[in-house]
C-alpha cells in the first residue's frame, strides 16, 4: 500500500493508504482529526473547509496521493498554533457572538472565514456585504446572522 | 427531615410567606451515597402548569404515593444533581441537545438555585433510561416547560444538604448561612467550600426534604444572557458527534439504497467483486438496502458506486408531485357551506404546500456494536427509550440487554425523533457480526430521509359589515409520522383516545393541541385529514404551524384588503389576545410599518401563537428583477429578504442569549419554506441530493438586517424557544412577497414550479463520488 507523507498542524504525517482516498476520510477515519466535518462528500456544503499551504481548501475533493510531503494541512485542531495563541482570533469572535447552535458546521465556517479575510487582503481590501453573500458553507441551524457579525470582529483582529 | 413530615400533597404547597417574596416549597431527595446526589422527580410540575395536559403519571410502574410511602427506596425516575469533591456539579438531562441550547439552559438552572458559577456545572446527556417513560422524548420545545421545576428542586435539594453540612463545619445553624459561588459564609467571615462539603454532605440513606425554590425576583442567572456551555468545544473542533467517536472495530458503514424511495433490495449480483474492492471488510443486505463496511468512508462510497443491485420498486414507483397532489385533493374534507347571509362576503383560499426537508448537517448516523447477547448503541436520539424498544425487537432480544447512548446532534429540526439510522446499524451490526459506524450519505439524508409531508390549506372565511363571521380552516396532509410515541404533551390527551385511532389520532391530538386562531372571527374552526403513508416523513421544526399559519396570515391580509384595512390596524383591531398585540405592536414600532418602499418592495407582518408564547415578525422584501435574477453559481437567487424584527414573549426566558439565537435561525428557516427549499417527487423518488439542490437559506438569502426584540412577559412560566420563530417569519415573508408583486402565491415554496436549477443527480448509482479537484480551488 502506498505510504503517504504530508504536514499536518505542524507535524509530519505518514500514512498507509491508497492514494485515491480523499483527505477527509484520511483525516478522520485513519487519523481521527475529527474537527473537519462531512457534510456532503461533493465540495458543496464546506463542512470540512480547512487550509492548504494557508488557502482554503475542502479535503472532500483532494486525493491523498495528490498532496505532496511539503504540504501544510491545518485543520480548525491547528487554527490557534497559526498565531501562537489558545484561540484564533476568528474563534474568539465566534466565542464572543456565541455563534455556534449545534456546531456542526461551525469548524469549516470558521476555517472559510479565516480564508476570507486573508484573501481581500491581498488585494487590499477589507470583507464587504458581497463577500459574506458569497460564502457557500451551510449552516442548517440559520447562524448566518451572527456569523456575519463574528466575521467583521474577529478581521479587525487578525 | 423525617417521614412524618412529609405532606399529603408533596408536589407543591403554599408556605407561609415571608414579607417580600413569596416563595413555594417542594419536595426533594438526598439520595443514599459516596457523595452528595440530590434528586427530584421528574414529573414535578408547578401547580401553573396545570393548564396544559400534564404528564400521565406512570401508576403503573409507579405511582408518587408509593414512592413516598418509602422514601428510603431510591425510586428510579428520579433525576439526579450531583456534587463533586472537585467543587463541581454534574446532571445527566433525559433530552438530546441537538443545538437548541438546552445543555446551556440546564446547567443555568442547576446553577441558579445551587449557588454554582455555570461554568462549574456539567450537563451530559442520560442514556434510555425506559424507567423514564414518558419523560425522555425532546419535541414539542417543551424541554424547558417540563424540566424547569425538577431541575432547580433537584438543585435546591443539594444546595440545603450543603449548607447542612457547612453548618457543623463552621458552627452555626444552616439558616444563618449563606451559599454563593460554590462557597458557604458564616456571618462571622468563615468559609468553606462545595469541594471541601461534598462528601461531607453525602447522606447513608435517601431521604426525602423539603425545599423551597427561590422567587424569580432573587433571579441572577435565569434571564441573564449565557453563551453556550459547548461553544468552546465546537469553535476548536472538539465537539464530538456520532460520527466523531471511537468506537473499537467500529469501522466506517454505508448503505447501497434503492432507486425508488423506499424500495428494497433483492440481490446484490457483483458480491464477490465488492469484497474484493481496497479497504471494503464487509457487506450484508438488510432491509434497506445492502450496507458495506470499509476501512475509510470513501472507499464505502467506491463500494457502493459499484454495486449492482436488483431491487424490487418503493411504494411510490413512476409517481410525481402531481399525483400526490391529486390524492391530497380527493382526500379533501368539504368545507362548510357560507352562512345563508345576503349582506356576507365568502373568501375561499387554497395553498398547497410541498415537500420539505429536515435534513441535518450530521445526517443520519449511528454506531451499533451487537453481540450474540446484547448490543450498544450511540447515537443522537430524541425518543432514546423508544428506540431502544424497537431496536431490541429487530434483534430479537429483550429491551434491557440493549444499552442506548445519547450523543448530541449536529441539528435535528425534528428529524431526530425518528432513530432510523440507529434501528439500520444495530440490523448491519448483527448481520455482519461486527461493530458499525454507520453513515449516511447526504444524497440519501435529503432522498431517504424524514421530510414534511405535502399538504394543502384551504380557508373559507366570511364577513359582513366590517365583522368576520366565520374562519374555517381545513388542513389536508401527507401523513406526519408520530411513530416513534409521544411526550408528556399529548400522552394524557392521546390516553383518552378510544383504541384504534393509531397515528391519525394522534396527529390529530397534536393538531388541535397547536393549532389556534387568536382572532376574533366569529366561527372558527380548524381541521386536519391525513392521507397516505408511503412516504418518510415526520415532525418538521414546528410541525404543522408554519403551513397552517402561512395560509392563514394570507387569508387575513385578504380580509384587511376587503375591507379597505391596514393589514397592521386590521390585526390589532381582531387579535383578542393582549401578548400577541404587544408583540405586533411592538414589531410594528420598531421595523417601522408602512414606510414607504419603492416599487417592487414590500413590508408584510404576521403573528404566532404557541408554546405559551407569542410572536410577531415584520419583513421587508425585494422582488425587483435585479435581485431576482441574481446570479448564483449552483443556487437560487431569488427574492431577497432585506430586513427582518421579530418580537417574541417567550413567558420566563431562561436565556435570553439562547433564544435571540433561536429566533435567529428560525427566521431563515421560514425564508427557505416560503422562497426556495422543497423536494421535487419524481419518477418514484426524490430529487434533490445535494444542498446545491435542495435550497435551504443561504449567506445570499439570510436577511443583512435582522433585529430581534424580546418581550417582558408577566407569565411566570418558561415557554419554548426552539421551534418559535419559524411560523410567524414564513407567514410574514408570504405576506409580504403577495404584497411586492401583487400576487398572492397558491403554492410554496415559490419558486417550486420553476425550471429545476440543478441537474438532478441519478438514482443508479445513489450517491455521488467525491470530486478530485480540491486543490484547484483554493483560495
Amino acid at each position: 500500500m502506498p505510504r503517504q507523507t504530508f504536514i499536518l498542524n505542524g507535524k509530519n504525517i505518514t500514512v498507509d493508504v491508497h492514494d485515491d482516498v480523499r483527505v477527509l476520510w484520511v483525516l478522520r477515519d485513519l487519523l481521527g482529526v475529527t474537527g473537519p466535518k462531512y457534510g456532503c462528500g461533493i465540495n458543496v456544503c464546506k463542512a470540512c473547509t480547512s487550509h492548504i499551504n494557508g488557502l482554503a481548501f475542502n479535503p472532500c475533493s483532494v486525493r491523498v496521493g495528490d498532496l505532496t510531503a511539503d504540504d501544510e494541512v491545518t485543520t480548525i485542531e491547528g487554527l490557534p498554533a497559526t498565531v501562537g495563541k489558545e484561540l484564533h482570533p476568528m474563534q474568539q469572535a465566534w466565542l464572543d457572538r456565541d455563534v455556534p447552535q449545534c456546531g456542526y458546521c461551525q469548524p469549516g465556517q470558521i476555517m472559510a472565514a479565516v480564508a476570507l479575510v486573508r484573501k481581500v487582503r491581498r488585494v487590499g481590501r477589507s470583507v464587504t456585504e458581497a463577500d459574506l453573500d458569497g460564502i457557500r458553507n451551510i449552516c442548517r441551524c440559520g447562524t448566518y446572522t451572527r456569523i456575519r457579525e463574528a466575521i467583521k470582529q474577529g478581521e479587525r483582529h487578525m | 427531615m423525617n417521614a412524618h413530615d412529609r405532606s399529603p400533597d408533596p408536589a407543591h404547597e403554599e408556605d407561609a410567606a415571608p414579607p417580600s417574596v413569596r416563595r413555594r416549597s417542594f419536595l426533594g431527595y438526598v439520595i443514599g451515597g459516596a457523595t452528595l446526589v440530590a434528586a427530584a422527580d421528574l414529573t414535578l410540575a408547578d401547580g401553573a402548569v396545570a393548564a396544559i395536559p400534564t404528564a400521565p403519571q406512570p401508576a403503573e410502574a409507579y405511582d408518587l404515593n408509593d414512592m413516598l410511602t418509602d422514601s428510603c427506596r431510591p425510586t428510579a425516575n428520579l433525576i439526579t444533581v450531583t456534587v463533586h469533591d472537585d467543587g463541581t456539579a454534574s446532571f445527566a438531562l433525559p433530552r438530546l441537545e441537538v443545538g437548541q441550547g438546552i445543555t446551556t439552559s440546564t446547567a443555568m438552572l442547576i446553577a441558579e438555585e445551587l449557588e454554582l458559577p455555570v461554568s462549574k456545572v456539567r450537563v451530559t446527556l442520560a442514556p434510555a433510561r425506559p424507567e423514564l417513560l414518558f419523560n425522555q422524548l425532546t419535541g414539542g420545545s417543551n424541554t424547558t416547560i417540563s424540566t424547569y421545576t425538577p431541575i432547580r428542586v433537584a438543585a435546591a435539594a443539594a444546595k440545603g444538604a450543603l449548607l447542612e453540612a457547612a453548618a457543623i463545619q463552621l458552627g452555626d445553624t444552616a439558616e444563618n448561612l449563606r451559599a454563593r459561588n460554590g462557597v458557604v459564609h458564616a456571618p462571622g467571615g468563615s468559609s468553606v467550600t462545595y469541594a471541601e462539603l461534598a462528601t461531607r454532605a453525602a447522606s447513608p440513606v435517601t431521604r426525602a426534604v423539603r425545599v423551597e425554590l427561590k422567587d424569580t425576583s432573587e433571579f441572577r442567572v435565569i434571564g441573564v444572557g449565557q453563551s453556550r456551555v459547548d461553544a468552546r468545544d465546537a469553535v476548536m473542533g472538539r465537539k464530538d458527534f456520532t460520527t466523531d467517536l471511537q468506537v473499537k472495530g467500529a469501522l466506517p458503514t454505508m448503505v447501497c439504497r434503492a432507486p425508488t424511495l423506499n424500495g428494497t433490495p433483492e440481490r446484490l449480483r457483483n458480491r464477490a467483486e465488492i469484497l474484493r474492492m481496497p479497504g471494503v471488510r464487509n457487506v450484508a443486505k438488510v432491509d434497506t438496502g445492502i450496507a458495506v463496511r470499509a476501512d475509510t468512508f470513501g472507499q464505502c462510497i467506491d463500494a457502493i458506486r459499484a454495486m449492482k443491485v436488483d431491487w424490487k420498486d418503493g411504494p411510490v414507483a413512476g409517481l410525481g408531485d402531481a399525483d400526490i397532489v391529486a390524492s391530497l385533493r380527493a382526500a379533501q374534507a368539504a368545507l362548510p357551506a357560507p352562512p345563508d347571509n345576503p349582506l356576507a362576503e365568502t373568501i375561499d383560499t387554497e395553498v398547497l404546500f410541498y415537500f420539505r426537508s429536515n435534513s441535518a448537517m450530521d445526517t443520519n448516523s449511528a454506531i451499533a456494536d451487537v453481540r450474540k447477547d446484547r448490543a450498544t448503541i450511540w447515537s443522537g436520539l430524541k425518543s432514546p427509550i423508544t428506540a431502544q424498544q424497537r431496536i431490541a425487537e429487530a434483534l430479537g432480544m429483550s429491551q434491557d440487554r440493549v444499552k442506548v447512548n445519547v450523543v448530541t446532534g449536529g441539528g435535528s429540526f425534528g428529524r431526530r425523533l425518528f432513530f432510523d439510522g440507529a434501528l439500520e446499524a444495530a440490523k448491519i451490526s448483527q448481520a455482519m457480526g461486527k461493530p458499525v459506524k454507520l453513515m449516511w450519505h447526504r444524497a440519501d439524508d435529503a432522498r431517504v430521509g424524514r421530510g414534511h409531508p405535502m399538504s394543502t390549506s384551504r380557508i373559507r372565511v366570511t364577513h359582513a359589515n366590517g365583522e368576520v363571521l366565520a374562519f374555517q380552516q381545513s388542513h389536508t396532509s401527507v401523513e406526519t409520522d408520530f411513530r416513534h410515541g409521544l411526550g408528556e404533551i399529548i400522552s394524557a390527551m392521546a390516553a383518552d383516545l378510544p383504541a384504534g385511532y393509531g397515528n391519525l389520532g394522534y396527529a390529530e391530538t397534536i393538531f388541535a393541541l397547536t393549532q389556534e386562531v387568536p382572532y376574533d372571527f366569529g366561527v372558527v374552526a380548524q381541521t386536519l385529514t391525513e392521507t397516505d403513508d408511503r412516504f418518510n416523513t415526520g415532525s418538521m421544526r414546528n410541525i404543522y404551524s408554519p403551513d397552517v399559519r402561512c395560509a392563514g396570515e394570507l387569508v387575513v391580509d385578504q380580509l384587511a384588503a376587503a375591507m379597505g384595512q391596514d393589514a397592521y390596524e386590521f390585526r390589532r383591531k381582531f387579535l383578542r389576545n393582549d401578548r400577541v398585540l404587544a408583540v405586533l405592536d411592538k414589531v410594528a414600532e420598531v421595523g417601522d410599518w408602512g414606510r414607504p418602499m419603492p416599487k417592487g418592495t414590500a413590508q408584510g407582518i404576521a403573528i404566532h401563537k404557541e408554546y405559551k408564547g407569542a410572536s410577531a415578525c415584520l419583513v421587508e422584501i425585494d422582488c425587483r428583477p435585479r435581485v431576482v435574477d441574481r446570479d448564483i453559481r449552483d443556487g437560487v437567487g431569488g427574492p431577497r429578504v432585506t430586513k427582518v424584527t421579530y418580537a417574541i414573549d417567550a413567558g420566563l426566558v431562561v436565556n435570553p442569549r439562547g433564544l435571540e439565537a433561536q429566533m435567529q435561525g428560525g427566521i431563515n428557516d421560514g425564508i427557505a419554506l416560503a422562497l426556495t427549499s422543497s423536494l421535487h417527487l419524481r419518477d418514484g423518488h426524490f430529487l434533490e441530493a445535494s444542498w446545491d439542490n435542495y435550497f435551504y437559506t443561504r449567506q445570499w438569502n439570510t436577511p443583512p438586517e435582522v433585529q430581534v426584540v424580546l418581550l417582558p412577559s408577566d407569565s411566570g412560566q418558561p415557554g419554548g424557544a426552539g421551534e418559535a420563530g419559524v411560523a410567524a417569519t414564513f407567514a410574514a415573508v408570504a405576506c409580504a412577497y403577495a404584497r411586492a408583486t401583487g400576487t398572492v402565491p397558491t403554492y410554496f415554496p415559490i419558486n417550486h414550479r420553476d425550471p429545476l436549477q440543478f441537474k438532478p443527480k441519478p438514482v443508479i448509482p445513489p450517491i455521488p463520488q467525491s470530486p478530485v479537484n480540491g486543490l484547484k480551488l483554493t483560495y
